[in-house]
């Protein structure tokens, strides 16, 4: 069980929401991922084309809403869309999302640190999405985070687990759930990150640009899992067996 | 009167509240979040709360998003 | 954890490259008792790779051996009739000048909990006199709160020892029969006040020959995990000190042999890479000779465990007797022969911001 600010989830298969070609496609993918939490962002309402609204869509009573920050690129901007999200009824859960440079759209940790500070202060469960950064982590467990989302690989590039050692670290670390957001490409990129000990994991672009993201979804469940229940069984450690020496050089012990 | 809304000049007649600048669009009250003159509106305040000329308006909602 | 492990867990442990409590137990399992030197090798490989070839060098200074409490294995017990005695701050100068001219930089000061005669302000007093003349001072005394751990480490006091002495919560109370000190939480707690109040170095271990040797390792080992999540700005030291014989005649009430220690030295070494590991000078030479650069990484080295010692020999009772009595050069000069570099500091408190 997946237990973030208090709350349990069964599954461990954040969906994000984006992207999608159309809402049918969505709900469908998002039912045959499990999902219990799925991501949501927030825009201005396009006058000359509402489209369709995705809050009408989605049943919040299956779902629950993780509204993120993107777009925000300081930690002013990330805490106004916080408190509008709130207001437009997105509850307290927050997805934490401060990027300023427009290329890469990775996190700035000073500023997604100050905002975590503010918001958690706030009533909101902050889960920020960081750089695979240890001591970032840490920090922002102790101002208040409710769990910590570290990027596998820059959004957008499914390379994977490139911060795998440093991910690592994290999760050894961590006094909260570890989120790996981002990056990750395909099911075994996921299937790794729980092997991991990862808590969870969050994917968006894999499943809804997938040539079929009904499938893709259905694929990333099972990969969750099947990591999931690796990393509870305990994995063997690899590498060749390290030859035991013969003489280790223990004879000075006991000699009474 | 003129006013602004997502960044853009529109018209709405004197005397109509967020509400029913809402409803003009085609959208649902209950499912945006509004913003006048950089200030939060309460969505209970949206039938009270009038236009005023040269207001600015940002109405918001949830979108698809990673 | 412990009865359950089987060799196939020990020899995942010695593989684990993020160690869990799990690997600790199977380490410390009756699975593991034959396979001691598969623990030195992995132990030795880890410690050169995480500390180099180097070996840390302190020395306690006694401050006083006066005590309220009355454990029953302890020369400073208060039902023991031994001259009491607490240093002024100009004989503590002098003690600590004699260090200073052996080249000791890593000073342990060490009392018994007697906080009428010796406490926080004592303390805070003597390391602004003695810190110019150290890398660094830390303490092992009574535990204290959070804010007292604070005013200390803006005195100059960098570092905590606080040792449970036995996690058994049978025994603890038997053990430690009356005075501050039969307050068994409020000790468990205190290396967590120590880290809350900015330490930079925190060291915790139990008094082997009390309980089950295993036992304790283990819930050291949790104590450690706890500590390490809770307070990740803190370094942290365990420490195994074995009974030694002491005024009063208190007899082990379990054997922890050599190759035991050994064992825990290893394991806790497999379990936290970078754990901070200390051996006394309640050691003999030859074990400490022994292991060294397998696992530990720090020595004390000329010690003696009287008040005024350094300056008196004989005059005032010991805490306990010293199983390795060379002095500091010739400790040193063993480290330099086995390829070791003995480094007397390795931070310069002149560095610190103190808030």
């Amino acid at each position: 069980m997946l237990t973030i600010a208090g709350r349990d989830f069964h599954s461990r298969l954040l969906t994000g929401t984006g992207k999608f070609s159309s809402s049918a496609v969505m709900i469908e993918a998002l039912e045959e991922s499990g999902s219990e939490i799925v991501t949501v962002a927030l825009r201005r309402v396009d006058l000359v084309d509402p489209g369709d609204d995705i809050m009408a869509a989605l049943d919040r009573e299956r779902y629950l809403f993780l509204p993120n920050t993107s777009g925000a690129r300081n930690s002013d901007e990330a805490v106004r869309l916080a408190r509008l999200s709130r207001a437009a009824g997105g509850g307290d859960w927050l997805k934490l999302e401060v990027t300023p440079d427009p290329r890469t759209l990775l996190p700035d940790p000073v500023e997604t640190l100050m905002a975590t500070e503010v918001l958690a202060a706030d009533g909101f469960h902050v889960l920020p999405y960081i750089n695979a950064d240890p001591v970032l982590a840490l920090r922002l467990q102790d101002v208040g985070a409710a769990a910590v989302m570290p990027l596998g690989a820059p959004i957008g590039t499914n390379l994977g687990l490139v911060n795998r050692y440093q991910i690592e670290i994290i999760i050894d670390q961590a006094r909260v759930p570890v989120v790996v957001d981002a990056g990750l490409g395909a099911p075994s990129h996921a299937a790794a990150a729980m092997e991991m000990g990862a808590d969870a994991v969050l994917v968006n672009t894999a499943i809804a640009m997938a040539p079929d993201p009904v499938v893709m979804a259905r694929s990333f469940s099972l990969a969750v899992k099947a990591g999931r229940d690796a990393f509870v069984s305990g994995l063997p450690e690899t590498g060749s067996p390290r030859a035991s020496s013969p003489d280790a050089g223990l004879g000075f012990l006991d000699k009474s | 009167m003129e006013i602004i809304c997502n960044g853009e000049k529109k018209e709405a007649t004197v005397g109509m509240s967020v509400e029913e600048f809402i409803i003009s669009l085609k959208l649902d009250p209950e499912t945006v979040v509004v913003e006048f003159n950089e200030a939060l509106v309460g969505r209970d305040e949206y039938p009270g709360k009038m236009l005023e000329p040269g207001c600015r308006l940002e109405i918001i909602r949830f979108v698809g998003g990673g | 954890m412990l009865a359950a492990a089987t060799v196939a867990d020990v020899h995942r442990a010695l593989a684990a490259r993020r160690p869990a409590l799990t690997d600790l137990a199977a380490l410390l399992s009756p699975a593991a008792d034959g396979m001691l030197a598969e623990m030195a090798a992995r132990s030795a490989a880890i410690t050169r790779q995480r500390f180099g070839r180097v070996i840390q060098i302190y020395a306690p200074l006694y401050l006083s051996n006066y005590c309220v409490n009355k454990c029953v294995y302890c020369g400073f017990s208060a039902d023991n009739s031994v001259k009491r005695r607490i240093l002024t701050f100009a004989e503590a100068e002098v003690e600590a000048d004699i260090l200073v001219r052996r080249g000791i930089q890593h000073l342990l000061l060490v009392s018994g909990e007697a906080p009428a005669r010796l406490g926080v302000d004592y303390l805070v007093d003597l390391v602004v006199r003695l810190r110019n003349r150290f890398a660094s001072v830390t303490i092992e005394v009574q535990p204290l709160g959070e804010d007292e751990y604070r005013r200390l480490f803006a005195a100059g006091i960098t570092g905590v020892a606080v040792y449970q002495e036995t996690y058994d919560r049978d025994l603890y109370p038997r053990l430690h029969p009356s005075g501050p000190k039969a307050d068994m939480g409020n000790r468990l707690l205190a290396p967590a006040r120590a880290a809350a109040a900015g330490m930079r170095e925190v060291g915790i271990g139990a008094l082997f020959g009390l309980s089950d040797w295993r036992i304790e390792a283990m819930m050291i080992g949790a104590h450690l995990l706890f500590l390490r999540h809770q307070y990740w700005r803190t370094g942290f030291t365990v420490s195994f000190p074995r009974l030694r014989p002491a005024a009063g005649a208190f007899a082990p009430l379990v054997e922890v042999s050599e190759t035991d220690l050994a064992r825990l030295l290893f394991a806790f070494r497999i379990f936290d890479h970078d754990l901070g590991l200390v051996l006394s000078t309640r050691e003999d030479a030859a074990f400490r000779d022994g292991i060294m650069g397998l696992a530990p990484t720090r020595y004390s080295a000329g010690s003696c465990t009287a008040p005024g010692g350094y300056s008196h020999e004989h005059e005032a009772e010991e805490q306990f007797a010293i199983g390795d009595e060379r002095s500091v050069a010739e400790v040193c000069e063993v480290i330099r022969s086995h390829g070791f570099d003995p480094v007397k500091k390795d931070w310069d408190r002149c560095f610190q911001a103190v808030g």
